[in-house]
Protein backbone atom coordinates (compact mmCIF):
# COMPACT_ATOMS: atom_id res chain seq x y z
CA UNK A 1 0.00 0.00 0.00
CA UNK A 2 2.69 2.45 1.05
CA UNK A 3 6.25 2.11 -0.13
CA UNK A 4 9.17 4.36 0.69
CA UNK A 5 12.50 3.95 -1.04
CA UNK A 6 15.64 5.66 0.25
CA UNK A 7 13.66 8.74 1.24
CA UNK A 8 15.78 11.63 2.44
CA UNK A 9 14.84 15.10 3.61
CA UNK A 10 17.55 17.64 4.19
CA UNK A 11 16.84 21.09 5.61
CA UNK A 12 19.26 23.93 4.96
CA UNK A 13 19.78 25.94 8.09
CA UNK A 14 22.24 28.63 9.13
CA UNK A 15 24.23 25.97 10.95
CA UNK A 16 24.47 23.82 7.83
CA UNK A 17 22.52 20.83 6.62
CA UNK A 18 20.13 19.00 8.90
CA UNK A 19 19.18 15.50 7.84
CA UNK A 20 15.64 15.26 9.16
CA UNK A 21 14.97 11.99 7.36
CA UNK A 22 17.97 9.93 6.36
CA UNK A 23 17.56 7.17 3.78
CA UNK A 24 14.38 5.56 5.01
CA UNK A 25 12.87 2.48 3.37
CA UNK A 26 9.47 1.34 4.54
CA UNK A 27 6.82 -1.00 3.31
CA UNK A 28 3.36 -0.71 4.84
CA UNK A 29 0.68 -3.22 3.94
CA UNK A 30 -2.98 -2.60 3.19
CA UNK A 31 -5.11 -2.71 6.36
CA UNK A 32 -2.15 -2.50 8.71
CA UNK A 33 -1.71 -0.23 11.71
CA UNK A 34 1.87 0.86 11.42
CA UNK A 35 3.57 2.77 14.21
CA UNK A 36 6.63 4.97 13.99
CA UNK A 37 8.13 5.74 17.38
CA UNK A 38 10.93 8.09 18.30
CA UNK A 39 11.81 10.93 20.61
CA UNK A 40 11.10 14.47 19.51
CA UNK A 41 13.52 15.58 16.82
CA UNK A 42 13.92 12.04 15.48
CA UNK A 43 12.37 13.06 12.16
CA UNK A 44 9.10 11.19 12.49
CA UNK A 45 6.96 14.32 12.02
CA UNK A 46 8.80 15.14 8.81
CA UNK A 47 8.52 11.53 7.67
CA UNK A 48 4.73 11.39 8.08
CA UNK A 49 4.39 14.72 6.23
CA UNK A 50 6.41 13.31 3.37
CA UNK A 51 3.73 10.65 2.89
CA UNK A 52 1.14 13.23 1.78
CA UNK A 53 3.73 15.64 0.36
CA UNK A 54 3.16 18.37 2.93
CA UNK A 55 6.95 18.08 2.94
CA UNK A 56 8.69 17.25 -0.32
CA UNK A 57 11.45 14.64 0.03
CA UNK A 58 14.91 15.78 -1.03
CA UNK A 59 15.37 12.43 -2.77
CA UNK A 60 13.81 8.99 -2.89
CA UNK A 61 10.37 7.81 -3.91
CA UNK A 62 7.08 7.57 -2.05
CA UNK A 63 4.45 5.31 -3.58
CA UNK A 64 0.96 5.13 -2.13
CA UNK A 65 -1.66 2.88 -3.71
CA UNK A 66 0.52 2.57 -6.81
CA UNK A 67 0.92 6.35 -7.26
CA UNK A 68 4.33 7.96 -7.15
CA UNK A 69 3.42 10.86 -4.89
CA UNK A 70 6.24 13.24 -5.80
CA UNK A 71 5.51 13.03 -9.52
CA UNK A 72 1.81 13.93 -9.34
CA UNK A 73 0.61 17.19 -10.87
CA UNK A 74 -0.80 19.69 -8.34
CA UNK A 75 -4.34 18.66 -9.32
CA UNK A 76 -3.63 14.93 -9.10
CA UNK A 77 -1.88 15.48 -5.77
CA UNK A 78 -4.97 17.21 -4.36
CA UNK A 79 -7.08 14.27 -5.52
CA UNK A 80 -4.63 11.81 -3.98
CA UNK A 81 -4.68 13.75 -0.70
CA UNK A 82 -8.43 13.22 -0.45
CA UNK A 83 -7.62 9.52 -0.09
CA UNK A 84 -4.86 10.09 2.48
CA UNK A 85 -6.35 11.78 5.51
CA UNK A 86 -4.53 13.14 8.49
CA UNK A 87 -5.29 13.80 12.14
CA UNK A 88 -3.18 16.03 14.33
CA UNK A 89 -1.87 16.37 17.87
CA UNK A 90 -3.63 19.70 18.32
CA UNK A 91 -6.68 18.65 16.28
CA UNK A 92 -6.47 21.66 13.92
CA UNK A 93 -10.22 22.16 13.77
CA UNK A 94 -11.74 25.34 12.37
CA UNK A 95 -12.96 27.22 15.43
CA UNK A 96 -15.38 29.26 13.32
CA UNK A 97 -17.29 26.12 12.30
CA UNK A 98 -19.53 23.84 14.31
CA UNK A 99 -18.78 20.13 14.68
CA UNK A 100 -21.07 19.36 11.73
CA UNK A 101 -19.50 22.07 9.59
CA UNK A 102 -16.00 20.89 10.48
CA UNK A 103 -16.83 17.36 9.40
CA UNK A 104 -18.45 18.72 6.24
CA UNK A 105 -15.32 20.70 5.38
CA UNK A 106 -13.43 18.02 3.40
CA UNK A 107 -16.68 17.11 1.64
CA UNK A 108 -17.12 20.74 0.54
CA UNK A 109 -13.54 20.68 -0.72
CA UNK A 110 -14.27 17.51 -2.69
CA UNK A 111 -17.37 19.18 -4.15
CA UNK A 112 -20.11 16.93 -2.72
CA UNK A 113 -23.71 18.12 -3.17
CA UNK A 114 -25.38 19.55 -0.03
CA UNK A 115 -27.81 16.68 0.53
CA UNK A 116 -25.03 14.11 0.28
CA UNK A 117 -22.92 16.09 2.76
CA UNK A 118 -25.72 16.14 5.31
CA UNK A 119 -26.23 12.38 5.08
CA UNK A 120 -22.50 11.62 5.26
CA UNK A 121 -22.00 13.94 8.26
CA UNK A 122 -24.80 12.14 10.11
CA UNK A 123 -23.12 8.78 9.50
CA UNK A 124 -19.76 10.08 10.67
CA UNK A 125 -21.13 11.66 13.83
CA UNK A 126 -22.59 8.26 14.73
CA UNK A 127 -19.38 6.44 13.82
CA UNK A 128 -17.20 8.49 16.17
CA UNK A 129 -19.79 8.71 18.95
CA UNK A 130 -20.58 12.42 18.89
CA UNK A 131 -24.37 12.17 18.72
CA UNK A 132 -26.01 15.36 19.93
CA UNK A 133 -22.85 17.49 19.70
CA UNK A 134 -23.19 18.42 16.02
CA UNK A 135 -24.13 22.03 16.73
CA UNK A 136 -21.33 22.71 19.23
CA UNK A 137 -18.25 24.74 18.44
CA UNK A 138 -14.81 23.17 19.01
CA UNK A 139 -14.20 25.51 21.96
CA UNK A 140 -17.11 23.83 23.74
CA UNK A 141 -15.63 20.33 23.43
CA UNK A 142 -13.12 18.35 25.50
CA UNK A 143 -9.81 17.22 23.98
CA UNK A 144 -11.10 13.73 23.34
CA UNK A 145 -14.23 15.04 21.64
CA UNK A 146 -12.14 17.37 19.50
CA UNK A 147 -10.02 14.45 18.33
CA UNK A 148 -13.21 12.53 17.53
CA UNK A 149 -14.24 15.44 15.31
CA UNK A 150 -10.76 15.29 13.78
CA UNK A 151 -11.20 11.59 13.07
CA UNK A 152 -14.70 12.03 11.63
CA UNK A 153 -13.39 14.82 9.42
CA UNK A 154 -10.49 12.63 8.30
CA UNK A 155 -12.82 9.76 7.42
CA UNK A 156 -15.33 11.91 5.54
CA UNK A 157 -13.89 11.31 2.07
CA UNK A 158 -13.61 7.55 2.66
CA UNK A 159 -9.81 7.59 2.57
CA UNK A 160 -7.60 4.55 2.08
CA UNK A 161 -4.90 5.76 4.44
CA UNK A 162 -5.10 7.62 7.74
CA UNK A 163 -2.01 9.43 8.99
CA UNK A 164 -1.94 10.15 12.72
CA UNK A 165 0.49 12.86 13.80
CA UNK A 166 0.89 12.34 17.56
CA UNK A 167 -2.90 12.09 17.66
CA UNK A 168 -3.09 11.19 21.33
CA UNK A 169 -0.12 13.08 22.74
CA UNK A 170 -2.24 15.99 23.96
CA UNK A 171 -4.78 13.74 25.68
CA UNK A 172 -4.94 12.21 29.15
CA UNK A 173 -4.36 8.43 29.50
CA UNK A 174 -8.03 7.49 29.68
CA UNK A 175 -9.01 9.61 26.69
CA UNK A 176 -5.95 8.29 24.83
CA UNK A 177 -7.23 4.75 25.28
CA UNK A 178 -10.72 5.61 24.05
CA UNK A 179 -9.28 7.29 20.94
CA UNK A 180 -6.98 4.29 20.34
CA UNK A 181 -9.96 1.94 20.63
CA UNK A 182 -11.77 4.07 18.05
CA UNK A 183 -8.78 3.83 15.70
CA UNK A 184 -8.71 0.03 16.00
CA UNK A 185 -12.46 -0.04 15.38
CA UNK A 186 -12.26 1.99 12.18
CA UNK A 187 -9.19 0.04 11.06
CA UNK A 188 -11.21 -3.17 11.25
CA UNK A 189 -14.55 -1.79 10.06
CA UNK A 190 -13.22 0.13 7.08
CA UNK A 191 -10.05 -1.87 6.32
CA UNK A 192 -8.19 1.39 6.61
CA UNK A 193 -4.39 1.51 6.58
CA UNK A 194 -3.23 3.60 9.53
CA UNK A 195 0.21 5.12 9.92
CA UNK A 196 0.85 6.77 13.25
CA UNK A 197 3.77 8.51 14.85
CA UNK A 198 4.18 8.74 18.59
CA UNK A 199 6.69 8.90 21.40
CA UNK A 200 4.62 6.62 23.61
CA UNK A 201 5.30 2.89 23.49
CA UNK A 202 1.89 2.42 25.08
CA UNK A 203 0.27 3.53 21.81
CA UNK A 204 2.42 1.13 19.77
CA UNK A 205 1.75 -1.72 22.17
CA UNK A 206 -1.97 -1.18 22.27
CA UNK A 207 -2.89 -0.84 18.60
CA UNK A 208 0.02 -1.33 16.18
CA UNK A 209 0.75 -4.43 14.18
CA UNK A 210 4.20 -3.32 13.14
CA UNK A 211 6.57 -0.69 14.42
CA UNK A 212 9.56 1.26 13.19
CA UNK A 213 11.89 2.93 15.67
CA UNK A 214 13.41 6.20 14.51
CA UNK A 215 16.53 7.89 15.78
CA UNK A 216 18.29 10.87 14.15
CA UNK A 217 16.34 10.54 10.93
CA UNK A 218 17.00 6.84 10.47
CA UNK A 219 14.83 3.80 11.05
CA UNK A 220 17.06 1.83 13.41
CA UNK A 221 14.74 -1.08 14.06
CA UNK A 222 11.59 -2.40 12.43
CA UNK A 223 9.29 -5.38 12.67
CA UNK A 224 6.22 -7.00 14.20
CA UNK A 225 5.37 -5.35 17.49
CA UNK A 226 5.66 -8.58 19.46
CA UNK A 227 9.04 -9.44 17.95
CA UNK A 228 10.36 -5.99 18.72
CA UNK A 229 9.11 -6.36 22.28
CA UNK A 230 10.76 -9.77 22.53
CA UNK A 231 14.12 -8.96 21.00
CA UNK A 232 14.78 -5.25 21.06
CA UNK A 233 18.31 -4.92 19.68
CA UNK A 234 18.98 -1.18 19.71
CA UNK A 235 19.41 0.59 23.07
CA UNK A 236 16.72 3.13 22.15
CA UNK A 237 14.26 0.33 21.41
CA UNK A 238 15.04 -1.29 24.77
CA UNK A 239 14.26 2.04 26.40
CA UNK A 240 10.92 2.26 24.66
CA UNK A 241 10.02 -1.34 25.48
CA UNK A 242 10.81 -0.69 29.14
CA UNK A 243 8.24 2.15 29.09
CA UNK A 244 5.45 -0.41 29.03
CA UNK A 245 6.88 -3.65 30.40
CA UNK A 246 8.68 -2.45 33.47
CA UNK A 247 7.03 -0.24 36.00
CA UNK A 248 9.40 2.62 36.68
CA UNK A 249 10.05 1.62 40.24
CA UNK A 250 10.98 -2.01 39.38
CA UNK A 251 14.74 -1.61 39.44
CA UNK A 252 14.66 0.14 42.80
CA UNK A 253 12.26 -2.38 44.28
CA UNK A 254 14.37 -5.33 43.23
CA UNK A 255 17.58 -3.72 44.47
CA UNK A 256 15.96 -3.03 47.80
CA UNK A 257 14.72 -6.60 47.98
CA UNK A 258 18.15 -8.07 47.25
CA UNK A 259 19.79 -6.13 50.07
CA UNK A 260 17.12 -7.20 52.53
CA UNK A 261 16.72 -10.84 51.46
CA UNK A 262 19.92 -11.88 49.74
CA UNK A 263 19.15 -15.61 49.60
CA UNK A 264 18.10 -17.68 46.56
CA UNK A 265 18.03 -16.42 43.03
CA UNK A 266 16.22 -13.45 41.57
CA UNK A 267 15.08 -14.28 38.06
CA UNK A 268 13.35 -12.22 35.41
CA UNK A 269 11.02 -14.25 33.22
CA UNK A 270 9.82 -12.83 29.95
CA UNK A 271 6.72 -14.38 28.46
CA UNK A 272 5.90 -13.90 24.83
CA UNK A 273 2.72 -14.75 22.99
CA UNK A 274 0.66 -17.72 24.19
CA UNK A 275 3.03 -18.64 27.05
CA UNK A 276 1.86 -15.70 29.09
CA UNK A 277 -1.36 -17.54 29.82
CA UNK A 278 0.17 -20.83 31.09
CA UNK A 279 0.45 -21.82 34.73
CA UNK A 280 4.23 -21.93 34.74
CA UNK A 281 4.81 -21.05 38.38
CA UNK A 282 2.43 -23.79 39.63
CA UNK A 283 4.38 -26.33 37.60
CA UNK A 284 7.66 -25.02 38.97
CA UNK A 285 6.60 -25.38 42.59
CA UNK A 286 4.95 -28.77 42.17
CA UNK A 287 7.74 -30.49 40.23
CA UNK A 288 10.82 -29.07 41.92
CA UNK A 289 11.52 -28.57 45.58
CA UNK A 290 11.78 -24.85 45.48
CA UNK A 291 10.00 -21.95 47.09
CA UNK A 292 8.88 -19.23 44.74
CA UNK A 293 8.29 -15.69 45.82
CA UNK A 294 6.70 -13.39 43.25
CA UNK A 295 8.22 -9.92 43.45
CA UNK A 296 6.65 -8.06 40.60
CA UNK A 297 4.98 -8.78 37.32
CA UNK A 298 3.16 -7.21 34.42
CA UNK A 299 1.40 -8.63 31.42
CA UNK A 300 0.80 -6.37 28.46
CA UNK A 301 -1.53 -6.99 25.55
CA UNK A 302 -0.27 -6.19 22.06
CA UNK A 303 -2.15 -6.58 18.77
CA UNK A 304 -0.13 -9.77 18.07
CA UNK A 305 -0.57 -11.37 21.51
CA UNK A 306 0.35 -10.93 25.15
CA UNK A 307 3.76 -10.00 26.42
CA UNK A 308 4.80 -10.07 30.03
CA UNK A 309 7.59 -9.91 32.53
CA UNK A 310 7.68 -11.52 35.95
CA UNK A 311 10.29 -11.08 38.64
CA UNK A 312 10.55 -14.03 41.05
CA UNK A 313 12.80 -15.15 43.84
CA UNK A 314 13.55 -18.91 43.89
CA UNK A 315 14.84 -20.54 47.03
CA UNK A 316 15.97 -24.15 47.52
CA UNK A 317 18.96 -26.46 47.57
CA UNK A 318 21.65 -25.97 44.94
CA UNK A 319 20.55 -29.04 42.99
CA UNK A 320 16.86 -28.16 43.16
CA UNK A 321 17.70 -24.66 41.97
CA UNK A 322 19.73 -26.04 39.08
CA UNK A 323 16.90 -28.33 38.00
CA UNK A 324 14.37 -25.53 38.30
CA UNK A 325 16.50 -23.30 36.10
CA UNK A 326 16.82 -26.11 33.58
CA UNK A 327 13.05 -26.41 33.48
CA UNK A 328 12.58 -22.69 32.99
CA UNK A 329 15.09 -22.70 30.17
CA UNK A 330 13.31 -25.62 28.50
CA UNK A 331 9.93 -23.90 28.24
CA UNK A 332 9.47 -21.00 25.83
CA UNK A 333 10.23 -18.35 28.36
CA UNK A 334 13.21 -16.09 28.41
CA UNK A 335 15.11 -16.32 31.65
CA UNK A 336 17.52 -13.79 33.00
CA UNK A 337 19.18 -14.28 36.36
CA UNK A 338 19.42 -10.90 38.00
CA UNK A 339 20.92 -11.96 41.30
CA UNK A 340 22.53 -15.17 42.44
CA UNK A 341 23.28 -15.48 46.13
CA UNK B 1 -34.84 76.35 22.92
CA UNK B 2 -32.26 74.98 20.47
CA UNK B 3 -31.97 78.31 18.73
CA UNK B 4 -31.14 80.07 22.00
CA UNK B 5 -28.26 77.67 22.71
CA UNK B 6 -27.08 77.32 19.10
CA UNK B 7 -28.04 80.67 17.52
CA UNK B 8 -25.85 80.31 14.44
CA UNK B 9 -26.68 76.71 13.50
CA UNK B 10 -28.71 76.26 10.34
CA UNK B 11 -30.31 72.90 10.92
CA UNK B 12 -30.92 71.98 7.31
CA UNK B 13 -27.28 72.74 6.49
CA UNK B 14 -26.18 70.67 9.47
CA UNK B 15 -28.34 67.75 8.34
CA UNK B 16 -26.91 68.01 4.83
CA UNK B 17 -23.33 68.04 6.20
CA UNK B 18 -24.06 64.99 8.39
CA UNK B 19 -25.43 63.13 5.38
CA UNK B 20 -22.30 63.99 3.40
CA UNK B 21 -20.04 62.74 6.17
CA UNK B 22 -22.01 59.51 6.47
CA UNK B 23 -22.00 59.09 2.70
CA UNK B 24 -18.26 59.62 2.37
CA UNK B 25 -17.53 57.34 5.32
CA UNK B 26 -19.86 54.55 4.22
CA UNK B 27 -18.68 54.35 0.61
CA UNK B 28 -15.02 54.60 1.55
CA UNK B 29 -15.36 51.97 4.30
CA UNK B 30 -16.93 49.48 1.90
CA UNK B 31 -14.31 50.00 -0.81
CA UNK B 32 -11.48 50.11 1.74
CA UNK B 33 -12.69 46.81 3.17
CA UNK B 34 -12.42 44.96 -0.12
CA UNK B 35 -9.27 46.68 -1.32
CA UNK B 36 -7.55 46.33 2.06
CA UNK B 37 -8.60 42.69 2.31
CA UNK B 38 -7.14 41.97 -1.11
CA UNK B 39 -3.91 43.82 -0.29
CA UNK B 40 -3.67 42.19 3.13
CA UNK B 41 -4.19 38.74 1.65
CA UNK B 42 -1.55 39.48 -0.95
CA UNK B 43 0.87 40.58 1.77
CA UNK B 44 0.19 37.44 3.79
CA UNK B 45 0.15 34.95 0.95
CA UNK B 46 3.36 36.19 -0.68
CA UNK B 47 5.29 36.21 2.60
CA UNK B 48 8.06 33.58 2.74
CA UNK B 49 6.88 30.04 3.39
CA UNK B 50 3.27 30.81 2.50
CA UNK B 51 0.95 29.66 -0.27
CA UNK B 52 2.32 32.05 -2.90
CA UNK B 53 5.62 32.68 -1.12
CA UNK B 54 7.48 35.20 -3.31
CA UNK B 55 10.04 37.48 -1.73
CA UNK B 56 10.13 39.99 -4.59
CA UNK B 57 6.37 40.41 -4.92
CA UNK B 58 6.06 40.60 -1.15
CA UNK B 59 8.53 43.45 -0.83
CA UNK B 60 6.93 45.36 -3.71
CA UNK B 61 3.50 45.19 -2.06
CA UNK B 62 5.00 45.98 1.35
CA UNK B 63 6.72 49.10 -0.01
CA UNK B 64 3.52 50.38 -1.68
CA UNK B 65 1.53 49.78 1.50
CA UNK B 66 4.13 51.44 3.70
CA UNK B 67 4.51 54.50 1.47
CA UNK B 68 0.78 55.24 1.28
CA UNK B 69 0.29 54.49 4.94
CA UNK B 70 3.02 56.94 5.90
CA UNK B 71 1.93 60.00 3.92
CA UNK B 72 -0.02 62.37 6.16
CA UNK B 73 -3.60 62.41 4.94
CA UNK B 74 -3.82 66.13 4.31
CA UNK B 75 -0.76 65.88 2.02
CA UNK B 76 -2.13 62.76 0.34
CA UNK B 77 -5.26 64.69 -0.70
CA UNK B 78 -3.13 67.33 -2.37
CA UNK B 79 -0.86 64.75 -4.04
CA UNK B 80 -3.88 62.93 -5.41
CA UNK B 81 -5.54 66.02 -6.93
CA UNK B 82 -4.57 65.18 -10.54
CA UNK B 83 -5.64 61.56 -10.04
CA UNK B 84 -8.95 62.60 -8.51
CA UNK B 85 -9.64 65.08 -11.33
CA UNK B 86 -8.94 62.30 -13.80
CA UNK B 87 -11.39 59.78 -12.37
CA UNK B 88 -14.02 61.96 -10.66
CA UNK B 89 -13.78 65.01 -12.89
CA UNK B 90 -13.87 67.57 -10.07
CA UNK B 91 -12.20 68.48 -6.80
CA UNK B 92 -15.43 69.56 -5.09
CA UNK B 93 -18.04 67.52 -3.26
CA UNK B 94 -18.15 64.26 -1.40
CA UNK B 95 -17.26 62.07 -4.39
CA UNK B 96 -14.03 63.98 -4.87
CA UNK B 97 -12.92 62.95 -1.37
CA UNK B 98 -13.34 59.23 -2.01
CA UNK B 99 -10.11 58.49 -3.94
CA UNK B 100 -7.96 60.07 -1.24
CA UNK B 101 -9.95 58.44 1.56
CA UNK B 102 -9.59 54.99 0.02
CA UNK B 103 -5.95 55.35 -0.97
CA UNK B 104 -5.19 56.55 2.54
CA UNK B 105 -7.18 53.92 4.43
CA UNK B 106 -6.76 50.74 2.36
CA UNK B 107 -3.03 50.27 3.12
CA UNK B 108 -3.75 50.92 6.79
CA UNK B 109 -6.43 48.24 6.79
CA UNK B 110 -4.23 45.90 4.69
CA UNK B 111 -1.68 45.78 7.52
CA UNK B 112 -4.42 44.90 9.99
CA UNK B 113 -5.67 42.17 7.66
CA UNK B 114 -2.14 40.79 7.41
CA UNK B 115 -1.80 40.70 11.20
CA UNK B 116 -5.22 39.03 11.51
CA UNK B 117 -4.20 36.34 9.01
CA UNK B 118 -0.89 35.70 10.75
CA UNK B 119 -2.77 34.94 13.93
CA UNK B 120 -4.43 31.93 12.30
CA UNK B 121 -3.09 28.62 13.54
CA UNK B 122 -0.73 27.28 10.84
CA UNK B 123 -1.95 23.77 11.64
CA UNK B 124 -5.41 24.60 10.32
CA UNK B 125 -3.95 25.65 6.98
CA UNK B 126 -1.88 22.46 6.95
CA UNK B 127 -5.02 20.43 7.71
CA UNK B 128 -6.84 22.03 4.77
CA UNK B 129 -3.88 21.26 2.51
CA UNK B 130 -3.84 17.66 3.70
CA UNK B 131 -7.49 17.39 2.60
CA UNK B 132 -6.56 18.45 -0.91
CA UNK B 133 -7.89 22.03 -0.71
CA UNK B 134 -7.00 24.41 -3.53
CA UNK B 135 -5.46 27.77 -2.67
CA UNK B 136 -8.78 29.49 -3.40
CA UNK B 137 -10.56 27.12 -1.02
CA UNK B 138 -7.95 27.79 1.64
CA UNK B 139 -8.47 31.56 1.24
CA UNK B 140 -12.26 31.56 1.23
CA UNK B 141 -12.99 28.63 3.52
CA UNK B 142 -10.15 28.90 6.01
CA UNK B 143 -8.24 32.19 6.05
CA UNK B 144 -11.15 34.63 5.82
CA UNK B 145 -13.68 32.79 8.05
CA UNK B 146 -11.04 32.01 10.70
CA UNK B 147 -9.96 35.63 10.93
CA UNK B 148 -13.40 37.34 10.78
CA UNK B 149 -13.44 38.76 14.34
CA UNK B 150 -10.05 40.40 13.76
CA UNK B 151 -11.11 41.55 10.28
CA UNK B 152 -14.25 43.16 11.72
CA UNK B 153 -12.50 44.86 14.62
CA UNK B 154 -9.86 46.05 12.14
CA UNK B 155 -12.44 47.59 9.82
CA UNK B 156 -14.08 49.24 12.85
CA UNK B 157 -10.84 50.99 13.74
CA UNK B 158 -10.34 51.88 10.06
CA UNK B 159 -13.89 53.23 9.78
CA UNK B 160 -13.28 55.53 12.74
CA UNK B 161 -10.05 56.73 11.15
CA UNK B 162 -12.02 57.34 7.95
CA UNK B 163 -14.55 59.53 9.74
CA UNK B 164 -11.74 61.76 10.91
CA UNK B 165 -10.20 61.71 7.41
CA UNK B 166 -13.54 62.94 5.99
CA UNK B 167 -13.32 65.92 8.34
CA UNK B 168 -9.90 66.76 6.92
CA UNK B 169 -11.14 66.23 3.40
CA UNK B 170 -13.94 68.66 4.26
CA UNK B 171 -11.43 71.44 4.77
CA UNK B 172 -10.29 71.19 1.15
CA UNK B 173 -13.82 71.35 -0.22
CA UNK B 174 -15.33 67.88 0.18
CA UNK B 175 -18.23 69.03 2.35
CA UNK B 176 -19.45 67.20 5.42
CA UNK B 177 -19.22 68.04 9.11
CA UNK B 178 -15.50 68.86 8.97
CA UNK B 179 -16.14 71.40 6.26
CA UNK B 180 -19.01 72.88 8.25
CA UNK B 181 -16.96 73.17 11.42
CA UNK B 182 -14.13 74.86 9.57
CA UNK B 183 -16.00 77.15 7.20
CA UNK B 184 -19.07 78.05 9.26
CA UNK B 185 -17.62 77.46 12.69
CA UNK B 186 -14.00 78.57 12.72
CA UNK B 187 -13.83 81.02 9.82
CA UNK B 188 -17.01 82.85 10.80
CA UNK B 189 -16.26 82.57 14.49
CA UNK B 190 -19.42 80.57 15.29
CA UNK B 191 -18.26 78.38 18.16
CA UNK B 192 -21.69 76.74 18.48
CA UNK B 193 -21.43 75.34 14.93
CA UNK B 194 -17.98 73.89 15.64
CA UNK B 195 -19.28 72.41 18.86
CA UNK B 196 -22.32 70.74 17.38
CA UNK B 197 -20.32 69.41 14.41
CA UNK B 198 -17.85 67.87 16.83
CA UNK B 199 -20.66 66.35 18.86
CA UNK B 200 -22.17 64.76 15.75
CA UNK B 201 -18.83 63.32 14.68
CA UNK B 202 -18.42 61.84 18.15
CA UNK B 203 -21.86 60.26 17.95
CA UNK B 204 -21.00 58.72 14.57
CA UNK B 205 -17.72 57.34 15.97
CA UNK B 206 -19.38 55.88 19.06
CA UNK B 207 -22.09 54.22 16.98
CA UNK B 208 -19.50 52.67 14.66
CA UNK B 209 -17.48 51.37 17.62
CA UNK B 210 -20.59 49.92 19.25
CA UNK B 211 -21.73 48.14 16.09
CA UNK B 212 -18.21 46.85 15.44
CA UNK B 213 -17.85 45.48 18.97
CA UNK B 214 -21.24 43.78 18.80
CA UNK B 215 -20.43 42.06 15.52
CA UNK B 216 -16.95 41.01 16.67
CA UNK B 217 -18.32 39.43 19.85
CA UNK B 218 -21.08 37.57 18.05
CA UNK B 219 -18.65 36.16 15.45
CA UNK B 220 -16.00 34.99 17.90
CA UNK B 221 -16.59 31.32 18.76
CA UNK B 222 -13.14 30.70 20.25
Amino acid sequence: MINLQSVRKVFQTKDGEVKAVDTVDLNIKQGEIYGIIGYSGAGKSTLIRILNMLERPTSGTVTIGGKNMSELSPKKLREARQEISMIFQHFNLLWSRTVRENIAFPLEIAGYPKAKIKQRVDELIDLVGLEGRGGSYPSQLSGGQKQRVGIARALANEPKVLLCDEATSALDPKTTDSILDLLVEINQKLDLTIVLITHEMHVIRKICHRVAVMEQGRVVEEGDVLNVFKNPTEPITKDFVKQVTEPEETVDTIKQFITEFPEGRIVQLTFIGGRAGQPLITELIRKYEVDVNILQGKITQTQNGPYGTLFIQIKGTESALARAMEFLNSVQVEVEVIHNA
Amino acid sequence: MLSTWFPNVQWDVLLEATKETLYMSAISVVITFFLGLALGLALFLTSPGNLWGNKFLNSVIAIIVNVFRSIPFIILIILLIPFTRLIVGTMLGAEAALPALIVGAAPFYARMVEIALREINKGVIEAAKSMGATNAQIIFKVLIPESTPALVSGITVTAIALVSYTAMAGVVGAGGLGNLAYMEGYQRDNADVTLISTALILVIVFVIQWIGDRITTSLDKR
